[in-house]
C-alpha cells in the first residue's frame, strides 16, 4: 500500500510532469490565463491521460511486444492517443453531453500534447503493470492541473498589476512558471 | 523488418480509423439543419473577422443565438437577409460604418523608427514606445495595413494609413493591431454621439471650438479640393456653418499655433467659404440621418441651440418638433444680428435645410400660454429641451430709464428686424462696448442717424469683436469712452431728450483682468439724444416658466436668471427635460449654443435609448496645457488672407447689404495651406521651407 502511496505523491509532486520534468508547456502557458480554463484543461488533460496509458499499455502488452515491435512504440503511441481522443470526444458528445460541454473544447488541443504521450512512454520505460500504470496516469494528470491552476491563479492576479510593458502577458507567466518550477524541487528531498 | 514496421502502423491505424468510422456513424448527433444552411449562404471567406472561428463557427453562433444575422462583416445587406429568413427574423437595415483614422502625422514621420528587425508598430510601441513626442500619433509602421484582410488599407507616401472606404468591411481588425489608437471603426450615429476626449489626437483649435468641429478634417480636406467632405464635416457638429461662417467670433483662432510663426489661419474664412460654396451652388447636400426610432421630442425654442438640439436629434434618428415663439425660426440670430452681418434670405436657406431633414416646427407658439412642460409629455413627447435663449436687456439702472425713446438694445434690433422698428431721429446713444451695442449703432449709422457709443472704459477693453468695432468706426459711429450714463432726462411729455452721464477714469484690475472704470465726482454732463439705447447685456426672461396660478417655477434658477442644470448631461432637475444655449449659460456665442445644443442632443438620445447618460471620465473640458506648444521651427512665413469687402465704404452707411465677403478659391486653398496640421503635440514639418525627405519605410 505505502508503494502505491509514494508512487502517487511522487507523481504527482516530486516528478510533477510539468514543473519538474517540463513536458506539456505548451498548453501549461495557454491555458493558464482563467482559473476556470485551467480548471477544465485540467479535468481533461487527467481523463485523457489516464484512457491514454491505458490503452497505450495494453497496445504494448498485446499487440507491440509479442511480436518484438518495441521499437514502433512512440509511432503507434502517437497513432493510437489521437485516434482515442478523437473517438472519446465523439462519446462524450453523444452520451455525456454535460462532460463534453466542460471538457469538450479542450479535447482538439490535447491530442498532440506531450504531457499525455509522455506519461504513457515513462509507464513503459518503468515497466509498471497496468494498475500502476493507470494510478502514475492519474496522479501525473492531477499534477499537471495542480500546476496549470496555481499558475493561472498567480496569472489572474498579475493582470490587474502595473507592470513593464515588456513583461505583460507570457514573459511573466514563463518567469512565474520557473520560480514554481523551483519551488516544487523542494518536494525533491520528501521520498 | 521494415515491412512488419509498415504494416503493423498500417494495421493499427486501419483498425483506429474503421473504429473512429463506426463510431461516428453510431455516435452521430444531429446537428441543427440551420448551421448548414446559414453556413453555406454565408461568403465563406473564413475571414474571423466577426469573432468566430470561421464562417461554420458563426453559422453555429447565429444558430444558437449568440450572434445576429448581420454578424458577417464580408456579407452585403442581402446576406444578412436571406440569413435572417432562415432564422425567421426581422432584417433591420445596420448604419454603415467605416474605419476612420484620427491621427493627422505632424512630425511623426521623421521620428518613425527605421531599425532593422522592427518593421511592426507593436513591436517598436514595446520597445521604445514608439515615436518620442506624441503618446497617441501614429508610427507609420503599417502593421493596420498588413491586418486587413480587404486590402482596404495602403500606407500613404507621408507614412499614415490611407483607408479605401470601398473597400473597407469595418471589421476592427486594424483597430486590434494598432497599439495607439490612431484607428477607430464608427458609424455616423456614434461619430455625432462622439465628445472630444483627452486620448483622441485633438489640435488646439479643435479643443478650444465650444461646438468641437474637426477643423483640422475639413482644412485638409478643402486643401484636397474636397470641399463638400468638408461642409459634412462641419455638419457632424454645427447645423449653422453659413451663419458661423459670417458671425462667429473665431475662438479657434485664438489657439492656432500659427500665430506664433504670423498669424491665426484663417479658420473662419474657410468654414465661410466652403458655406457659401454649398449656399450658391444651388443644391444642398444630402445629409444621412439614422434610421428614424418614432420618438417624439418636443425643442421649445427655435434659435441657435435649439435648431442645434433638434438637427442632432433627427441624424440621430428621432422626430423633434420645434416650438418658436416669433413668426420665424432662428431666435437671435434672425432678430439680434443685423441684415448687413447676416442676410436674412441665407439665413432661410440654412433653416430650411434642417427642416427638410424632417424637423416639424411650430412657429408663434408661446411656451407658458399655447403649451407646457406637462402638456407637451402628455402628447406623446417623451423629452424636452428648453432653448428659450437670453432675450432680456438688463437696466443701467439710471433715473428715467423707462422713458419714452429709451430702448433696449436688444429690443432694438428685435423690432427692427420686424419691420417695426422705431423712428431713430437724428441723433442716438448707443450705451454699452458688446456686439450687440456696435450691431444697434450701425443699424442706426444705415438708418441716417447720427450714432454715439458710449461706454465706460476705453476702446482696448471693449468685448465687441474688433472687426465690428473697426467697421463701426470706418461708417462713422462717434465713440465717448469713459463714460456711463448717470440718468436720463425727459420733456414734459414723458419723452426723453438728454443722456446725463459721468466721466470715469480706468482704476485697478478687476477679477476679470479689465481695469475698473470710476467715477469722476462732479463731472456730470448732457447729451442730447432722440433714441437712447441701453445695450449693457442681457438675461433669459424666465416669466413663461412660471405657474400662472401658484407663482412657481418648477425648474430650479440662478441669480442671473438661468436656468441649473447638469453641466454634463444638460438634464434639469425634472427627468427628461433638458436645456442648454443662452438660457442656461446667460449670453454666449452662437457656436457654444450650437455646440450645447448637440451635446443635449446626445444626452437626449441616451436618455430616451439607454435610460442613463454616459458620461466617460477622459471628456475634454479644458484645454489640454501639453498640446499649447510655443515653438515652431522653420515654417516659412506666410500673409494671412484678407476678408474682401462687398461695398464701398462711401455707399455702406445707407445699406443693409452684406459688408464682408467670401474668399475666392484660389484665397481659400493658400489659406488652407497655412494650416500646420497640428496633432496633439505635433505639427506637420512639411510645411516648412526646407522639405525633408520622408523617413518612413512602410
Amino acid at each position: 500500500m505505502q508503494e502505491y502511496f509514494l508512487l502517487f505523491m511522487g507523481a504527482m509532486f516530486v516528478n510533477n510532469i510539468v514543473l519538474a520534468q517540463y513536458l506539456g508547456n505548451c498548453p501549461f502557458i495557454g491555458t493558464s490565463k482563467d482559473t476556470g480554463v485551467a480548471i477544465g484543461m485540467g479535468g481533461a488533460v487527467v481523463f485523457v491521460a489516464v484512457m491514454a496509458a491505458g490503452i497505450t499499455w495494453l497496445v504494448q502488452a498485446y499487440i507491440l511486444a509479442p511480436f518484438g515491435l518495441a521499437y514502433l512504440q512512440t509511432l503507434a503511441f502517437i497513432l493510437v492517443i489521437a485516434a482515442l481522443v478523437q473517438f472519446v470526444e465523439m462519446f462524450l458528445k453523444k452520451m455525456v453531453p454535460p462532460l463534453y460541454k466542460s471538457l469538450g473544447i479542450f479535447l482538439p488541443l490535447i491530442t498532440t500534447n506531450c504531457a499525455v504521450m509522455g506519461i504513457a512512454l515513462i509507464c513503459q520505460r518503468e515497466e509498471f503493470g497496468l494498475l500502476k500504470t493507470v494510478l502514475f496516469a492519474f496522479a501525473s494528470g492531477l499534477g499537471f492541473m495542480i500546476a496549470l491552476v496555481l499558475l493561472a491563479g498567480i496569472r489572474e492576479r498579475l493582470a490587474v498589476r502595473r507592470l513593464p510593458i515588456a513583461m505583460r502577458g507570457t514573459p511573466i507567466g514563463l518567469v512565474m512558471a520557473g520560480l514554481m518550477s523551483l519551488a516544487f524541487f523542494a518536494f525533491k528531498g520528501m521520498i | 523488418m521494415i515491412l512488419t514496421s509498415g504494416l503493423t502502423l498500417f494495421g493499427i491505424g486501419l483498425g483506429a480509423a474503421a473504429i473512429l468510422g463506426v463510431a461516428s456513424k453510431l455516435l452521430y448527433v444531429k446537428e441543427d439543419p440551420r448551421i448548414g444552411l446559414i453556413e453555406g449562404s454565408l461568403p465563406g471567406a473564413n475571414c474571423g473577422g466577426c469573432g468566430f472561428p470561421g464562417c461554420s463557427g458563426a453559422a453555429a453562433a447565429i444558430v444558437a443565438g449568440k450572434a445576429p444575422a448581420s454578424v458577417c462583416i464580408v456579407a452585403d445587406a442581402e446576406t444578412a437577409a436571406v440569413v435572417a429568413a432562415v432564422m425567421g427574423q426581422e432584417v433591420i437595415e445596420r448604419e454603415p460604418e467605416l474605419a476612420l483614422r484620427d491621427c493627422t502625422g505632424g512630425n511623426r514621420a521623421s521620428e518613425s523608427f527605421n531599425y532593422e528587425g522592427v518593421l511592426d508598430c507593436r513591436a517598436a510601441h514595446l520597445l521604445y514606445g514608439g515615436s518620442k513626442t506624441c503618446p497617441e500619433g501614429c508610427l507609420g509602421l503599417g502593421t493596420c495595413a498588413r491586418a486587413c484582410p480587404f486590402e482596404a488599407i495602403q500606407m500613404g507616401p507621408d507614412g499614415l494609413p490611407v483607408i479605401d472606404p470601398e473597400q473597407c468591411k469595418a471589421c476592427g481588425n486594424c483597430v486590434d493591431a494598432c497599439p495607439r489608437g490612431v484607428i477607430a471603426v464608427s458609424g455616423m450615429s456614434a461619430r455625432l454621439l462622439h465628445l472630444n476626449q483627452t486620448t483622441d489626437c485633438l489640435a488646439p483649435c479643435r479643443q478650444k471650438c465650444p461646438g468641437q468641429i474637426n477643423i483640422p478634417k475639413y482644412i485638409e480636406q478643402i486643401k484636397a479640393g474636397d470641399y463638400d467632405g468638408a461642409v459634412l464635416t462641419i455638419k457632424e457638429r454645427n447645423p449653422l456653418l453659413v451663419t458661423c461662417g459670417r458671425v462667429c467670433p473665431r475662438p479657434c483662432e485664438t489657439e492656432c499655433r500659427r500665430q506664433h510663426v504670423d498669424s491665426p489661419v484663417g479658420i473662419n474664412m474657410l468654414k465661410r467659404f466652403v458655406a457659401d460654396r454649398e449656399l450658391y451652388s444651388g443644391k444642398r447636400l444630402s445629409i444621412p440621418c439614422a434610421k428614424d426610432t418614432g420618438r417624439k421630442v418636443a425643442v421649445i425654442g427655435g434659435g441657435p441651440a435649439g435648431l442645434s438640439c433638434a438637427y442632432f436629434l433627427r441624424r440621430l434618428g428621432h422626430n423633434p418638433t420645434i416650438f418658436e415663439a416669433m413668426p420665424y425660426l432662428g431666435g437671435q440670430v434672425r432678430y439680434g444680428i443685423p441684415e448687413y452681418r447676416l442676410p436674412k434670405a441665407d439665413l432661410d436657406w440654412e433653416i430650411q435645410g434642417i427642416l427638410d431633414l424632417g424637423v416639424e416646427a411650430r412657429v408663434n407658439t408661446k411656451f407658458g400660454v399655447d403649451f407646457t412642460i406637462e402638456s407637451l409629455k402628455a402628447e406623446g413627447y417623451e423629452t424636452v429641451f428648453i432653448g428659450i435663449g437670453a432675450w432680456q436687456a438688463s437696466g443701467m439702472y439710471a433715473e428715467g430709464e423707462d422713458l419714452d425713446g429709451v430702448m433696449g438694445g436688444i429690443e432694438f434690433l428685435t423690432a427692427h428686424a420686424m419691420g417695426k422698428g422705431p423712428d431713430v431721429g437724428k441723433h442716438v446713444i448707443v450705451v454699452g462696448g458688446g456686439n450687440t451695442a456696435i450691431d444697434a449703432a450701425r443699424t442706426c449709422i444705415r438708418l441716417g442717424a447720427k450714432v454715439t457709443l458710449m461706454y465706460r472704459r476705453t476702446r482696448a477693453e471693449m468685448p465687441a469683436n474688433m472687426e465690428e468695432i473697426i467697421g463701426a468706426e470706418e461708417e462713422g459711429v462717434a465713440f465717448r469712452f469713459l463714460a456711463a450714463p448717470a440718468r436720463v432726462v425727459g420733456d414734459e411729455s414723458g419723452r426723453a431728450t438728454h443722456l446725463e452721464y459721468y466721466e470715469m477714469e480706468l482704476g485697478e484690475p478687476d477679477e476679470s483682468g479689465r481695469r475698473r472704470p470710476i467715477k469722476k465726482e462732479g463731472s456730470e454732463a448732457r447729451m442730447a439724444a432722440d433714441l437712447i439705447i441701453p445695450a449693457i447685456g442681457q438675461k433669459p426672461d424666465l416669466t413663461c416658466l412660471y405657474d400662472e396660478n401658484s407663482g412657481e417655477c418648477p425648474l430650479e434658477t440662478t441669480k442671473w436668471q438661468t436656468i441649473v442644470a447638469d453641466e454634463n448631461t444638460f438634464e434639469t432637475i425634472i427627468p427628461g427635460v433638458f436645456t442648454a444655449g443662452d438660457v442656461y449659460t446667460g449670453p454666449d456665442l452662437v457656436i457654444s449654443a450650437i455646440g450645447d445644443g448637440r451635446k443635449a442632443a446626445r444626452s437626449m438620445h441616451y436618455y430616451m435609448t439607454r435610460g442613463e447618460i454616459p458620461v466617460p471620465e477622459t471628456t475634454q473640458k479644458d484645454m489640454i496645457p501639453y498640446s499649447l506648444f510655443k515653438e515652431i521651427d522653420s515654417v516659412e512665413r506666410k500673409e494671412r488672407a484678407v476678408m474682401p469687402h462687398l461695398c464701398h465704404d462711401d455707399e455702406r452707411n445707407c445699406t443693409f447689404s452684406e459688408v464682408e465677403g467670401a474668399l475666392t478659391e484660389g484665397e481659400a486653398l493658400t489659406e488652407a495651406d497655412r494650416c500646420l496640421r497640428c496633432g496633439l503635440v505635433c505639427y506637420d514639418r512639411d510645411m516648412a521651407e526646407d522639405r525633408p525627405a520622408p523617413t518612413t519605410n512602410a
